[in-house]
């Protein structure tokens, strides 16, 4: 088992056990979902045109949520220096890290969505697109929340930082996710130019968030 | 002089009292004559006087964005060549720019409402200047946070330079999403839209507001050196105080 495959093991199993955070955003994005309809109002025709956008909304908040634990904890205990110090780059040990919290954090709200989408009167049809583009794109999100996760970690107090630095850079995600989930619901608009965008900025944001974050962990904890 | 001499605090403090008062003086003329010049340039056949506000709202966003590139230039000289005066100039320039991206859309929110009918649209060109506000007030609120001044401007030069990859992203997917704004008229291929008796005052203005810029930066810059050295010899003066006491 290299490195990169135990660390994402472990990071899993830590959050999957007690203390960890795993089902927490996906329980939050069940409770942002209800709570939308008494803001907006019960109409199920108004609730089906604004469904995506609610869910991609709840997502991206959802997202945020166990941001912060990213690295604190490890920092905490000490092994965010044993990963500094090891062999394996540190650029591979964030990306296993934030891969590992997608996991946990990201996946179930995608698998979730489908069952909020039909409260929300998302048609029947339309609800396989607009699963997958919340599953193209909430990568994106984690990999963008990464670097702002290890900026606040290196100055050593930013929970209330964090949403502040991050949600801006989220707009293209959210511009996209929400503009092909609607292709795929009422179109005109084909729905394969942003979904192709979306899966674009998942993957450069994979290459460019785990860099930025390494270098951000180098750079605050010297 | 050589950009490597400037990395003395000192000596750059010794160059900028030297050319500040001549940059607020060229500031001062060039506003002058920008300003008569636009107050005497035509009215617009359509918009009436309101055009005037051009004059503003123009050079605004145009340095509002220079601010970021000026941030960016400073966050590669933290972080690459550790350059001391980088982060300074990366501090200093953080709120000069979100004062220049206010003003420009403070500014146009005035002009939209005769022109457009209201003050804010969620149009493509004013959703990407405010947003561009709201990465500067992060990284601001990045230097506010931190403990040492150091590590702080670390961070933001990290920050800055993950905006700066981010922000043709967010212009181009937010001009994908909506767009009502004119498209560019002043700096195309084909030459300016523009008619010269207006073109002629709005690039004077933006002269202006350069020097301004400029100018306010070297200002910032020294009163950041300045506020340095007064934190450490205010640290220097507790550990005596403490020593003597023990």
């Amino acid at each position: 088992m290299t490195a990169f495959t135990a660390l994402l093991l472990r990071d899993i199993r830590l959050s999957l056990r007690i203390g960890g955070g795993a089902l927490m955003g996906a329980l939050f994005f069940l409770i942002v979902v209800t709570l939308m309809p008494f803001a907006i109002g019960p109409d199920l025709n108004l609730l089906a045109r604004i469904g995506p956008a609610i869910l991609w909304l709840g997502a991206l908040l959802a997202s945020l949520l166990a941001l912060d634990r990213l690295f604190a904890m490890d920092q905490d205990d000490g092994s965010l220096d044993l990963l500094m110090m090891g062999r394996m780059p540190l650029e591979l040990a964030v990306l296993a890290k934030a891969l590992a919290h997608w996991i946990t954090t990201g996946l179930p709200l995608v698998i979730v969505a489908p069952v909020l989408g039909l409260m929300l009167n998302v048609e029947l049809r339309a609800m396989g697109w607009v699963t997958l583009t919340l599953l193209a794109g909430t990568p994106a999100l984690t990999f963008i929340g990464l670097v702002g996760a290890a900026l606040s970690v290196a100055l050593r107090r930013g929970g209330l930082l964090l949403p502040v630095l991050i949600l801006p850079l989220t707009v293209p995600v959210l511009i996209f996710g929400v503009a092909a989930a609607n292709a795929a619901i009422v179109g005109p608009a084909p729905f394969g130019p942003p979904f192709t965008i979306l899966c674009a900025l998942s993957l450069a944001s994979l290459v460019l968030g785990p860099i930025a974050a390494a270098a951000a962990l180098r750079h605050g904890l010297e | 002089m050589a950009v490597i001499d400037l990395a003395n605090p000192t000596r750059f403090l010794a160059l900028v009292n030297r050319v500040l008062p001549w940059l607020v003086a060229a500031t001062a003329l060039v506003f002058a004559i920008g300003l008569y010049r636009a107050a005497y340039a035509p009215d617009d056949y359509q918009q009436g006087a309101t055009v005037k506000i051009m004059f503003l709202h123009v050079p605004a966003a145009w340095l509002g964005m220079m601010g970021w590139v000026i941030m960016s230039a400073a966050a590669l000289g933290t972080l690459v060549w550790r350059h001391p005066l980088a982060d300074v100039a990366g501090k200093a320039v953080a709120p000069i720019g979100a004062a220049f991206t206010l003003i420009c859309l403070i500014t146009g929110a005035l002009w939209g409402r005769p022109t457009w009918g209201t003050y804010w649209v969620w149009d493509a060109r004013l959703t990407s200047v405010l947003i561009l506000f709201l990465l500067y007030l992060g990284v601001m609120a990045l230097y506010w946070t931190a403990e040492e001044p150091g590590r702080g401007a670390r961070a933001a030069a990290i920050l800055t330079l993950v905006g700066a990859v981010n922000i043709p992203i967010i212009k181009f997917s937010v001009d994908w999403w909506n767009t009502l704004h004119q498209p560019a008229s002043v700096l195309r291929l084909g030459g300016a839209t523009i008619d010269a008796s207006i073109l002629v005052p709005l690039l004077i203005m933006a002269g202006a507001f350069t020097l301004l810029f400029i100018t306010l930066h070297l200002a910032a810059m020294r009163n950041e050196i300045l506020r340095r050295r007064v934190r450490s010899m205010r640290l220097m003066q507790a550990q005596t105080m403490a020593e003597a006491r023990s």
